[in-house]
């Protein structure tokens, strides 16, 4: 029986059911100290001085001046520092780290900082520093506009802030091992911590780094633990004991990085029978204090902005730009959740405004194979916009239940959403990601630095070599991402690694078995010794991209989605309550369906916390509500039932037609839940749809 | 401070007012038993006392004195639902998991689909959306479950 395609046991074991599995701050080393970051208490300014408050005796205590390299968090940019010198740009900024082996005394250190105070920058509209700008053109939109007999429908669309929650906080612990350092830690991207200690060290010391078992992280483990890792590796080596710093909740929120709010305007011209002419679109990221991934996070929106919907004339203008609060990074979508909820929300206002049905204005404009995007990219046979929509709409019998809710506090609501799959571009090709396939007297073991952090990496990818090399699926073992022992396959990001990592593995299981000939992995080991396949990413050779015009080929392919929900507005609190959601989504193909499902049930249930509950309250550049008691993710009581729906449209360049699925399942739910509030007659063009928000939203 | 702990006897030294999480964790080396926000909001610590699910990060350890505490080493590492929870990928990170099966452990022989959301209300999980949970748990107790939730592993 084939693996691929079947739910087969996981690779992970029995462990995480036991409390067996090993999370950092499982881990124990023999005269580990704790390390504890002292942050800044202004979102602007300058520090004129800083006074140790308490008795220093066993303390190691590491400023700026520690840092051997460069004082910097190596990413597309390297303008964070690991540690303050000067200027604060933010809340909760690292001045100085302490560690020691009594946590009470720890806890208990007081550091006294005096400020220069300077005025802080909060609104992004009003900032002048720009991290990026991005424009796409495609037809001639100012012309187009002009256009005889069009109808014009203008809106602006806001989304605000959203945590990742990640149930585990961050956390590493840094051991000195020679003249370098080994980082165990909670992680999605160990080789870009690498990058970003070599940075800090400069290149002479070892350095390791080991993924522990991680505790999830929707984007807040890309880039974050970078500095983490920096932060224990300082203390380290100044020591020479083991530091383990750990987050707890609320310094993990007020500290780390958050999904970007988002203010996006459309102004399109369509036909009066509903044919989009001309879509105008300006999307404006708040970024915070740095630049971390903004360029990227702008770039993924922007091309996502014009929805998965046919155009002639569009122009996205972007901009990611400086704002005086923790710096936003990635998170489970990067971008385009924002600017798919304001394309969503949009269209469900161009059929008001032209008396259409929404779903027939979609199903008139969605993709087909043979269109182009807003970047001009053309879509070939695996592009399903039209097939999720439609079966979406059948299954949930949408236009006759939808109308059967008029006149009740009962509403339904629907959203058609597409996610770019691998990264944008040339990424790939840049990217140069490289997989390992090792013989071992037993079977074959996977060596990639791609991480296990819940979506199932260990089992996808073992299932993908057990048929690609013809094995027993129990003869492959997954090795613990270990920079020292693994291939850099590339961060476990951009809904790549079942794609574009999973590929690479497949390619080196042919290879593998072309070396085996008729043996298997055990008989070849036996008669021949140990045995190495490595190979690189190819990405498919048709894909051209220009980074200058962001014209061409985006992404590979794409994942297409249409979410269905129907929910109850309580008339006199208006709390939203989620009764149902169908949701119906293609990918490919599922390599392992229950993991699959998973995905779109866990998105899902991200996306519809940040439609309805995740409201991120900023007081003077810090997050206020930085506990679990009021910044509410959904409970088990929130959920409504969900129905997910898999359909299958192979992508002849992923390992067994699978396209990319971890991010889709989040770009859906947030429109569907505000068009479905529209159907109730309220103008919602904002999420959090908090009941405050909605009590205040005209009518639509 | 004696209590019993997985059914046996202990004794501790430790502050009283030491949360019963860090006496866990810290003491006894049973680190099954998780820290998710340190305030009773996640569920992530979840321990029985006297049989009774609590978050073990808000309970002093004074508190157990001559009680009967349970984690999930308790369980062994044989249990049919630590099985049904891996199989039908009712944990996905797994950070989450140890609390959410101390919590679905007190549930009566057949509960409504209600009955299991509410006796897990306290436990957020980031990863599933909670179907697979449903799933773990129904499967567990032989309970159907509605129709368009109800696929399985083996679908």
């Amino acid at each position: 029986m084939a693996a691929v395609g079947s739910s087969v046991a996981r690779k992970d074991g029995i462990g995480k059911a036991t409390g067996g599995a090993l999370y950092a701050d499982d881990i124990v080393f023999p005269g580990m100290l704790f390390g504890r970051t002292i942050r800044s208490t202004i979102p602007r300014g300058r520090v004129k001085s800083i006074r140790l408050d308490f008795d220093t005796t066993g303390f190691t205590i590491v400023d700026y001046r520690d840092v051997p390299g460069k004082n910097a968090v190596a990413l597309i940019a390297e303008d964070q520092p690991f540690l303050v010198e000067d200027e604060v740009r933010h809340m909760a900024e690292p001045i100085m780290l302490l560690a020691h082996a009594d946590r009470e005394r720890l806890n208990a250190a007081n550091v006294v900082i005096d400020y220069e105070e300077e005025t802080p920058l909060f609104d992004p509209e009003l900032s002048d520093e720009v991290f990026k700008t991005i424009d796409i053109e495609k037809g001639d939109v100012t012309a187009a506009l002009a256009g005889d007999d069009l109808v014009l429908v203008e809106g602006t669309y806001r989304t605000g802030h959203q945590e990742h929650i990640y149930i585990e906080p961050n956390g590493v612990i840094a051991v000195p091992e020679g003249a370098g350092v080994v980082i165990h830690g909670s992680m999605q991207c160990p080789f870009y911590v690498i990058k970003a200690l070599r940075c800090l060290f400069g290149e002479h010391p070892p350095l390791r780094v080991i993924q522990t078992e991680t505790g999830g992280g929707f984007g807040g483990k890309e880039e974050y633990p970078s500095m983490i890792a920096g932060h224990a590796a300082l203390l380290a080596i100044k020591s020479g004991k083991p530091v383990k710093i750990i987050y707890d909740r609320v310094e993990d929120m007020v500290a780390t990085t958050k999904r970007h709010p988002a203010i996006v305007k459309h102004r399109t011209a369509v036909t009066r029978d509903g044919r989009l002419v001309a879509m105008d679109i300006d999307v404006l990221l708040d970024g915070g204090a740095y630049i971390t991934l903004s360029p990227t996070v702008l770039s993924r929106g922007c091309i996502h902005a014009a929805g998965p919907y046919r155009c002639d004339n569009i122009h996205i203008h972007g901009r990611a730009v400086f704002t005086n609060t923790p710096p936003n990074g990635a998170f489970r979508g990067f971008g385009a959740p924002q600017t798919e909820f304001a394309v969503e929300v949009h269209m469900e206002r161009i059929a008001e405004a032209l008396g259409l049905d929404p779903v027939e204005v979609r199903r008139k404009n969605a993709l087909r194979p043979g269109d182009t995007t807003a970047t001009g990219q053309t879509l070939r046979d695996d592009c399903s916009a039209l097939m999720v929509l439609d079966e979406a709409v059948r299954r949930t019998d949408f236009l006759k239940k939808r109308d059967a809710c008029k006149g009740t506090n009962r509403a339904m609501g629907l959203s058609l959403f597409y996610h770019g799959a691998g990264f944008t571009g040339g990424g790939e090709r840049t990217l140069k990601s490289r997989a390992r396939l090792e013989l071992t007297p037993t079977g074959v073991r996977i060596a990639t630095g791609s991480t296990e952090i819940g979506q199932g990496t260990r089992t996808m990818h073992a299932q993908i070599v057990t048929d690609a090399l013809g094995i027993p699926y129990e003869d492959v073992t997954v090795a613990q991402p270990d920079t020292a022992l693994v291939a850099d396959s590339g961060p476990t990001v951009a809904s790549r690694t079942c794609m574009v990592v999973g590929k690479i593995l497949e390619e080196c299981a042919h290879e593998m078995r072309g070396k085996l000939g008729a043996l298997s992995p055990a008989e070849y080991y036996a008669q021949h010794g140990p045995l190495t396949v490595e190979r690189m990413y190819e990405p498919p050779d048709w894909i051209t991209w220009d980074d200058q015009t962001y014209r061409g080929d985006a992404y590979a392919t794409f994942g297409w989605g249409c979410d269905v929900i129907e929910l109850e507005l309580d008339t006199d609190t208006y709390e939203v309550r989620p009764v149902k959601l169908t949701t119906v989504q293609e990918f490919g193909r599922p390599i392992h369906p229950a993991l699959a499902r998973g995905q779109i049930e866990g998105g899902t249930a991200q996306g519809l916390g940040y439609a309805l509950l995740e409201r991120v309250v900023m007081r003077n550049g810090a997050m206020a509500n930085s506990t679990l008691t009021n910044y509410t993710i959904p409970t088990t009581l929130d959920m409504p039932v969900l129905d997910v729906v898999m359909m299958e449209n192979p992508y002849p360049g992923g390992p067994f037609g699978a396209k990319g699925l971890g991010e889709l399942p989040m770009d859906g739910p947030a429109p569907a839940v505000v068009n479905a509030l529209r159907h109730l007659g309220l103008d919602v063009r904002e999420i959090p749809a908090t009941p405050e928000l909605i009590a205040l939203s005209g009518a639509a | 401070m004696r209590f019993t702990l997985n059914g046996a006897s202990t004794e501790v030294a430790s502050h009283p007012m030491s949360r019963l999480m860090d006496v866990l964790r810290e003491e006894h080396g049973l680190t099954g038993t998780k820290e998710g926000c340190g305030e009773g909001e996640c569920g992530a610590c979840t321990v029985l006392v006297n049989g009774k699910p609590v978050c073990s990060c808000l309970v002093p350890v004074a508190q157990v004195d001559g009680a009967e505490v349970m984690t999930i080493e308790g369980l062994g590492n044989d249990h049919p639902l630590q099985h049904l929870f891996m199989n039908e990928v009712g944990a996905q990170c797994g950070i989450c998991t140890p609390g959410m099966i101390m919590a679905a452990i007190t549930l009566g022989p057949q509960p409504t689909l209600d009955e299991i959301k509410t006796a897990l209300a306290g436990n957020l999980c980031r990863c599933t959306g909670y179907s697979a949970i449903y799933r773990a748990v129904c499967k567990w107790k032989g309970m159907p479950l509605p129709e368009v939730m109800a696929h399985t592993a083996a679908d």
